[in-house]
């Protein structure tokens, strides 16, 4: 097992149940992934899909593995035209309960050396996250806050 | 949050942050044999004991590989205080600063 490049963690005041349909169901999503719609209710084997707030698909990556409201693994690779053709690297959901909270833990590894994504990643998980915690203790996600680069890439329909 | 601030309120604390910032990952031992390279004395005791409390404040967080346990910088918190003291709207404008700041002092980053 390589090592993991990225290890986010994060404690959300809500249950573990409702943490996975926030990761899994579009409509959830669309509320706090700054309007994307993020679609990865499937069994293994099934897409994981995205929609960017232009309604252009962003994503359409295999889930690996799903074991509702525990753990959940797909493939990650965008369809962004202007992106080099890099390998498809693997993100990690973990949920479990710790006291009355879900503690979430994001893995983000298996990326080609010098990966452009890998570096627009590092600013785009702690945004996501932050916002998934608003939005299930608050009811509101946060205003995006993520690269001009990625804003502006939504912006033009990717 | 408070102990976030308080994990964070120490130099030899945010050294070590800074060193995951560098080298995300790193055992115990990796981070104990490159402070002592860098001429930095912090005993293994004392480094663990730091990486305590920034792994309590969720600064830090960890994964086991084997018998080896990883140490990775967690910028959640972080980002989830500046999300609450900065709006939308100034972003553009400190990112602008902080770019122009480093410009000038020709930071080595």
């Amino acid at each position: 097992m390589s090592k993991p490049t990225f290890v986010y963690v994060t404690y959300i005041a809500a249950p573990p149940e409702k943490v996975w349909q926030a990761l899994t169901k579009a409509d959830l999503s669309e509320q706090y992934w700054f309007g994307y719609r993020v679609e990865a209710s499937g069994k293994p084997g099934d897409r994981m899909t995205a929609f960017n707030p232009a309604g252009v698909k962003a994503h359409d990556d295999p889930i690996i593995e799903s074991d509702p409201p525990r753990r959940l693994v797909y493939g990650w690779k965008p369809l962004y035209k202007d992106l080099p053709d890099e390998r498809m690297s693997r993100v990690t959901f973990e949920l479990e309960l710790f006291k009355d909270q879900t503690r979430l833990t994001v893995t983000h590894d298996d990326f080609d050396d010098g990966s452009i994504m890998f570096r627009m990643i590092s600013k785009g998980w702690p945004a996501v996250l932050s916002s998934l915690k608003s939005f299930l203790e608050t009811g509101k996600g946060l205003a995006p806050s993520w690269d001009d680069e990625a804003q502006k890439r939504a912006a033009a329909g990717a | 949050m408070d102990a976030v601030f308080k994990a964070l309120a120490d130099a030899s604390r945010r050294e070590l942050l800074d060193r995951l910032r560098a080298e995300n990952g790193q055992t115990l031992g990796e981070l104990c044999e490159r402070l002592a390279k860098t001429g930095i004395g912090m005993s293994r005791q004392a480094v663990s004991k730091h990486l305590a409390i920034l792994e309590e404040a969720n600064l830090v967080a960890t994964v086991k590989r084997g018998r080896e346990k990883l140490h990775y910088l967690n910028p959640v918190p972080i980002h989830e205080i500046a999300e609450r003291w900065i709006g939308k709207f100034e972003r553009g404008r400190l990112q602008a600063l902080v770019d122009m700041k480093k410009a000038l002092e020709q930071s080595d980053e």
